[in-house]
This record gives structure tokens, sequence and C-alpha cells, in this order.
């Protein structure tokens, strides 16, 4: 059954939409909120934010989250900070301008009406996190403080040192720890939502398990909200904690809930480079070095060669022959283009022989003009004069180590090599997925009852996500859209009762787990799950990755459906059903990431353009200024895909909501 | 390198456990701790045999998941880091290395390495929050000025990961350390000022009630903290509790 695209965007003009729109929705009355049960699968920003909102506000809640605790959801990870339009700066911020940059950053595939919204919300947010105690840093006169990301002219972002995301999520679980506290939110930790359960068109619950005792639960809800995250990990190696996964929205997609846009996703230029065989993981460096630090890679190949043989040193390559390719290329923006920019620069430079560490994929990201200048400026303010070199490099150390200091012990941690003396070597990786399920303005998918919040759903960011955006899109979403919007879908639910979770549809899609469950167990294959999911990333990364082709995908396709083929007939998961089992637990998701994956090539295939984070080589500007740039086909391609599932990931039906500007102009980006 | 790891195996909570011999060879420095553990289990699967469970998530040491007992140091050598970010190169050719879970009362087995911290949020729940609801009509975020001071020492304490490092380390399994961060976080601020006597009692309140030990001021958990957690938030949460106490209704 295809459901045809309804956005249901509220008319009038773009600042009034929300408001309006809030001021026309249904409502649920607090007495009758305590007859409606809402589940909310995920505890990051914004499955956390909704959760405890909507407790307060009365509805009985159930939240599940797969970490041992709701704190550890991968937000939690986020460094830089959030956006908010508060122009406590007094450099001309405001919501329009935020909204400008976040639909530009996006290279114009976002639906405005959302982006305004959020970033009407914004400054709420801010407010909020602060009443909860979130201890944002603060200037001497003990008001916030503020720094820039790339890809804008004002300062907006708001900041914890690096730990941004560890404590605004803290926040947010300290108001859902109120509410569990009050018992007003059942907390199911260590629990995998498997599945959800429709009935009669409408999500009435989901199939979870018990990831302690393997228990297959059943719960029943007059609403379900997935707030499940990206699925960075279909790529083996990313900056996504290793359990995040795709399942929860996957399985909503498999219930008829269309996935948009797929194939955007955000791969970060600065990113620890992989070591080898054996990495599972990778780690980000925040976005703010590029404030400080120069990126570079030699300019004579057999310079960069000598480099990889081990036989000379960064430091050794004299100024003049260095190539700080992204000053080059980009003189106005300089080493602060945004993230898919220069991540695809460093991908040109290495593909090109330049790559500077043992696998050839490194560039360096480089601190001592830095260290000088700072030095230097140090000294004056310290009245040493003629300082020398030595003492100079030592007080701008002490500079660079006072902003950047966390950031460059976890890379000595990581690599072995102290920062401050060898350039930085980095590398892209993959960090963020824009794609998501497909939702309305009520941030409803095309499952009524069934609704997506931040990273998981496709809305704000169009086709590159601008850095410390991500915070503030989960928690608006959770703190300020979803209890608005979510009680209009409600108001019919209020003499329901509670959800029978005896019906047929829930015998049914347990079966359908345990079966699967079954499968894997009794399967008694030769490779560890692990083994296919590397197979799959690098499928992923080097076709569908950075850069990708018509023929690369094709094959691609091909591939990821051998892969699969051969996962189902030799994986080999020890152990049983009935236990902790985190064997189990990956081959579940992995046979998820198969399927998505393959829609993620068939996506990227169809969208014959290059914007944002999916840049397809032949379509890039082969002269003029901006050679070798994305170019964007607006004419053809200005819509979101929709992907319906029809029982083939391959074969999944194309919807299109074509995306309408009224605001801002369609231009071609440039950083030039 | 070759390693000798002896890693502790117990089935369920029910089970007694014990510890097993590992050998591993071809260990090299660049990975991290976790990855080693990983390339093991990968061994152990192809010979279809039970692979070791471990907590572990995000890999770069903030979200607390990581909880292994290192050579009897929780997260192994080094200061301020946690499991996921110890790498090999700390460790040479030929050592034994021995691998337990975290031992607290409190802290239950689940399966070989991993344990139930499922306290930590139950004391969470009795007062680590500030009772503001979900509002678009709050004061504007600058409109209560919070002295840099004040607010850098509330962030100090906010770093805690809720790993559980300072329970495993204390020889009396006492989660004071990790109570007092957040007591001591919203103390610090006017934002959780008016409910500190009563979040103060809450708090400890629910800790004795989930077994865990007495503070007797040894260090210990500061020393092992990954965060580095001063001992300066137990002597405030003293404080607030005493006061909280003397002046109870």
């Amino acid at each position: 059954m295809s459901v045809k695209l309804d956005s249901k965007i509220p008319p009038g003009p773009i600042d009034k939409k929300w408001t309006d729109h809030k001021g026309h929705i249904r409502i649920v009355a607090p007495a009758n909120k305590r007859r409606i049960d809402i589940i909310v699968v995920g505890t990051g920003l914004a499955g956390g934010a909704a959760a405890a909102s909507l407790a307060e506000m009365g509805y009985n809640v159930k939240a599940f989250c797969f970490q041992d605790s709701a704190r550890r959801a991968h937000s939690i990870a986020a460094q830089g900070g959030i956006n908010a339009a508060k122009n406590y700066q007094n450099d001309g911020d405001s919501t329009y301008r935020l909204f400008y940059d976040t639909v530009k950053g996006g290279d114009y595939r976002a639906r405005e009406a959302n982006v305004y919204r959020l970033a009407e919300v914004s400054a709420n947010i801010i407010d909020q996190c602060v009443a909860q105690g979130v201890p944002f840093a603060r200037d001497y006169g003990g008001l916030l403080d503020n720094r820039s990301f790339g890809g804008v002219q004002v300062s907006r972002t708001f900041y914890a040192r690096g730990q941004t995301g560890q404590q605004l999520l803290l926040g947010a679980y300290s108001a859902l720890m109120r509410q569990v506290g009050k018992g007003a939110v059942q907390m199911y930790d260590r629990h995998e939502m498997l599945d959800v359960v429709v009935v009669d068109g409408k999500a009435r619950g989901i199939i979870a398990r018990n990831l302690i005792t393997g228990e297959i639960e059943r719960h029943g809800a007059h609403a379900v909200l997935l707030c499940t995250g990206g699925y960075g990990n279909v790529f083996f190696l990313s900056t996504n904690a290793m359990g995040s996964n795709v399942t929860a929205a996957w399985k909503a997609h498999k219930r008829g809930a269309y996935f948009g846009n797929p194939c955007y996703t955000q791969i970060h230029p600065t990113c620890i480079p992989v070591s080898g065989t054996h990495q599972s993981k990778l780690t980000l460096m925040s976005e703010s070095l590029r404030n400080d630090g120069r990126i570079w890679v030699p300019k004579n190949i057999d310079d960069a060669k000598a480099i990889r043989d081990g036989k000379k040193k960064g430091s050794d390559i004299a100024e003049g022959d260095r190539d700080y390719y992204l000053e080059r290329r980009y003189p106005a923006f300089g080493n602060l283009v945004p993230r898919d920019v220069a991540s695809r620069a460093a991908k040109e430079r290495c593909d090109a022989g330049y790559g500077v560490n043992k696998t050839g994929e490194a560039v360096y990201l480089d601190f001592s003009a830095a260290i000088e200048r700072y030095g230097k400026l140090e000294a004056n303010v310290k009245k040493i004069e003629n300082a020398s070199k030595e003492k100079i490099i030592e007080l701008g150390r002490a500079v660079v180590s006072e902003k950047y200091g966390n950031l460059f012990d976890m890379y000595e941690n990581i690599v072995g090599e102290n920062p401050y003396d060898h350039a930085m070597k980095i590398y892209p990786a993959v960090h963020y997925t824009m794609g998501g399920l497909w939702v309305d303005y009520n941030l409803q998918t095309t499952v009524p009852g069934l609704f997506c919040l931040g990273e998981a759903n496709f809305s704000d960011h169009g086709a590159n996500r601008l850095g410390a955006s991500a915070l503030m899109q989960g928690l608006a979403d959770g703190y300020f859209v979803i209890p608005y919007t979510v009680g209009d879908y409600l108001a019919d639910d209020i003499r329901t009762g509670p959800i029978d979770t005896k019906r047929p549809e829930f015998d049914a899609a347990e079966k359908e787990q345990k079966d699967r469950i079954n499968h894997f167990l009794n399967n008694k294959g030769t490779k560890p799950v692990d083994d296919f999911h590397r197979r799959l990333g690098k499928v992923m990364w080097d076709k569908c990755g950075m850069a990708r082709n018509a023929q690369g995908l094709q094959e691609a396709i091909t591939e990821i459906r051998q892969i699969r083929e051969e996962f189902y007939r030799d994986v080999r998961v020890p152990g049983k059903g009935s236990e902790f089992n985190q064997e189990l637990e990956k081959a579940g998701r992995v046979a998820d990431f198969l399927e998505l994956g393959e829609l993620m090539c068939v996506d990227a295939l169809n969208r014959n353009e290059s914007c944002g984070g999916h840049f397809r080589e032949e379509y890039a500007e082969t002269d003029g200024p901006q050679q070798g740039e994305a170019k964007r086909d607006d004419a053809n391609y200005a819509y979101v895909a929709a992907w319906e599932w029809t029982g083939d990931a391959g074969k999944a039906n194309l919807h299109k909501e074509a995306l309408e500007f009224n605001e801002v102009k369609l231009t071609q980006r440039s950083y030039k | 390198m070759k390693l000798n790891l002896k890693i502790w195996r117990q089935s369920g909570p029910n089970d007694k456990g014990a510890m097993k011999d590992y050998p591993v060879k071809d260990v090299s420095e660049d990975m991290s701790f976790l990855e080693m553990l990983d390339v093991l289990n990968d061994d152990i699967v192809r010979k279809g045999e039970d692979p070791i469970a471990f907590d572990h998530d995000c890999r770069e040491g903030i979200c607390g998941s990581c909880s292994l007992f290192i050579n009897g140091e929780a997260h192994g050598p080094g200061k301020g880091i946690t499991t996921c970010q110890l790498h090999m190169r700390r460790f040479k050719d030929g050592d034994t290395i021995h691998v337990e879970p975290w031992r607290a009362q409190a802290f239950p087995v689940i399966k070989d390495l991993a344990t139930n911290r499922s306290a930590f949020d139950r004391i969470q729940a009795a007062g680590g929050f500030v009772s503001i609801n979900t509002s678009g009509n709050l004061v504007d975020g600058n409109a209560v000025p919070i002295p840099k001071d004040d607010a850098d020492k509330a962030f100090d304490a906010a770093t805690c990961i809720g790993c559980g490092a300072c329970v495993a380390t204390c020889p009396n399994g006492s989660a004071m350390l990790f109570t007092a961060a957040k007591v001591s976080q919203l103390s610090l601020l006017p934002q959780g000022k008016p409910e500190s006597k009563r979040r103060a009692l809450a708090m400890v309140e629910q800790m004795d009630k989930e077994g865990f030990g007495n503070c007797s001021n040894t260090g210990a958990c500061e020393i092992e903290c990954p965060k580095n957690i001063s001992l300066e938030h137990i002597a405030r949460l003293n404080r607030e509790y005493l006061a909280a106490t003397v002046t109870k209704e």
C-alpha cells in the first residue's frame, strides 16, 4: 500500500507558521493524557528530551535504550557545541540568519519550514539547558560564552569545553531520571527494539529483546517515537559508537515508513587515520582545531613518498615545499571551508599520491604556525623583549594547550606521538547521516502514530549538516516540537484504552523476530559477524563514500547482495538466545545494515547530481573558477527522495517530495 | 608482541566464575586494549566457543560503558583514561595481564566482564536533577550571571561519566565520588541551590540503600577516576549533607 507524501507544512508566512500551527492543532486534556501510553526508543538528546517532556505533561512513557544506562547514548560524544540564534555577541545574528546558513550549508536540499522552526526554537534550548544546570562555558562577567564554527560568519555556538554533547545529554538524562523516579517513565535499559507493530495501519507498539535475559517482549502504546540516531556504522569504521545501528529505523521502514535521502552521509574531515586492520572505530578531532591548525601535504610527490617510507618527517619539509591546499583552492574560507568540501579536498590530494602516512591516507594538521603566532603575542603581553625562538615556542604551546589540550592528549593517547612536536595526521571519516526516516512537519513518518526525531529522521540538514547543528536539532525535536505535534495525533486516542498486545499482529511480529534469531543461532557457519560487517564497510567506503560514480555504485549493489547472501549462509553466532549474547546483537544489526547499504547505493545512483555530502564524480564543474566543485541540478533534483520498501532493498519505490524555496534563493555554494 | 592474558569468565550471575588463560600473539602496539580483545574474540568465535562479554560503546572515553579491572587497576595503567583509551604500547612482549570485572556488591556481574550498574541510575533518579519542566517560557539563559569560577568547578564535577571506577577501586565499594560529583555540580549553580539539601539527603539515602559502602577517605577513587574528579567534591557533599541533616524539619 503506497502512501502519498504530504509534508503538512502549515500555510502562512514562514515566521508565523510554527506559532499558528501550535495555536491551531488539537491537544489532549490533562486528565486524558493519563490514558495514553507513548513508547520512546533511544535516550539520546532527542529521545531523552522527548521522554522527559512527555512524562512531565502527563503521558505514560516507556523509554528504551540498548545501552546499560540512558546516560550512555552516543549524543554524549559530541564535542564542539550547539548553535542558537541568541545574538549575545551583537554580531548581527538572528533567527533568519541561522535559518539561512543552515539551508545554504545543506546545499539547498532541506525543507525550509522545518529549518525555520529549528532556528526559531534554538534560543529556548539554551534557556532550558541553563535552567537544568548544564555548566556551559562562561566569561569573566558570568555570562554565556560563544565560539565560531565552520560555514558561518557569526559566533553563535554555545559550548562546554570539548564535551558539549555530554553536558547536554546529562541535562536531558537528569530530566528523564526525575520522571523515572516519579514513576512517570518506565525505563527499559539493555533493551533493543527489534520491530514496530502496526495494527489497522497505525503504529501500536514494539517488539524488544531484553539483552540480559534474551527474552522477547511485547510493548503496546498509542504512539511510538523513534529517536535512534544515525546509521554511519554501515561503513563499519565511523566515529559512531560501536553499538550505534539502524535496526529500529530499518524495521520501521520495512513496516511502511519511507526512508528519506539515505545516500546523504557526512564525512568529517578531521579524524585520526586508520592505523591497521584491527581498527574498530575512528576518533574525531573537533572542527574547532581548524581555527588554528593549517592543513597541508608536500608539494613534491617524492617528499610524500619519502615520508611514507619513513625516510623523512613532516618537519623536514621546507615551508616553500608545502602545499596548503585548502588555502590555495579556497582563499576566502581557507582551512574553515565546510566539512564536505574539506573532506573531498583531502581525498583528492591523497588519491593523487601525496598522503603522508604508511597507508597513504593522511594529511597534516599543523599547529606550528599557530604556536609561533600565539608565542609572539604572549611575549608582547608579558613584556619579554627579544624573546628567543625556544621561549616563543614555549609560550605558544601553553596557549594552544589551554585551547585544545584535551584534544591533543586524546590524539597522543591513540597515536602515540606528541602533536606539539609533530604535526597531527588526519583523514576524513564517516561521522553523521543526514538521511533517515522521512517525516512530515509534525515529525510523523508515513506510518500514522510512528514518529521519528533527531539524527534518525531526514529533516533539517539537507545534504550537509553544519557544525554544532546536530545537538540543536536533537533537542529541538525532543523538547519543543514533539510535545506539541504528538498531541494532535493522540487526540483521537483518548477513548482507545490500553493497547492489547495479545493481538495477532503482535504474535506475527514476535514470531518473525524469534525465527530470525533462531536462524542465526542454528546457522553454524564459519565466519564471525564482524567479518561481513568489515567487508560491507569497505564496499560502502570505496564506492558510496566521499566520491561516487555510476559504475562504482552498480558494482557496490552487486557486491552487497553477494555479501548478504553469504552472510545468511555462513555467519556463525555462538551461544544461546536466552542469555546475554553480544554476537547475536551484532548479527541482527549487521543484517539490517546489509539491506540499508544497498538502498544507499540505489539512492546515490538515482541522484544524478552532486550536492553536499553526496558527490558524484560525473557531476562536477569542468571549467571556470569553480572547476572540480560539486554541480547541483536544481531543475531535476530539488526533491527529497523517499523510498518505499517493496520486499527487496534493490527494488524500493521512489516517491518525491518537491522542495520549494520561497525564502532563500538557490545559488551555487562558493567558498573560493 | 605476545601476551598471556588471564581473563575472568563467568557464565551468569549464579555461576562462581574463574580466571582463564588466553595466550595471544601478534598484538600490535597501535591497538587499543579493547581492539586486542576484539581480535581474541574473533578467534574464539571461529573456534565455535563463547566469546568474552564486556561492556563498551563509544570507544573514545566519554560514554562510560567500558569497565575493566586490569592488573589490579580500574581502567588499567595510565592516569585520566578509560579502558577504551588504553593502548597496547603500554605493555611489553611477554607480559601477563589480569583482566577482571568491576567488583562491588552493588554491581553484580551479568556475564564475564559485564556488570550491572543500574544502581547509579537509581541514585540519580533519587535527586540528581533540577526540578524544572520543559518550557518555552523560561528566563533568558543570561538572566542570572554565574561566576566563571563556579561554572568551571561545576563543570569539573559534571564531567563524571558514571563508569563506576571509583566504586570498583574503593576498598569499601563506596559510591561517594559519583554521588558527590552530581550533588556538587548542582549545588555550585544557582539553578540547583533551592533543592540542594533535599538532593543531598535523598541521593545519599539511595546510595546506602543500594549497598554501596561508606567513605573512609582513602582517596583511591580520585586516583583512578578517568575524569580526574577531585575529592573536594566529596568534602562539598559532606558539608551539604551535614547542613541538611541539622536543619531537617
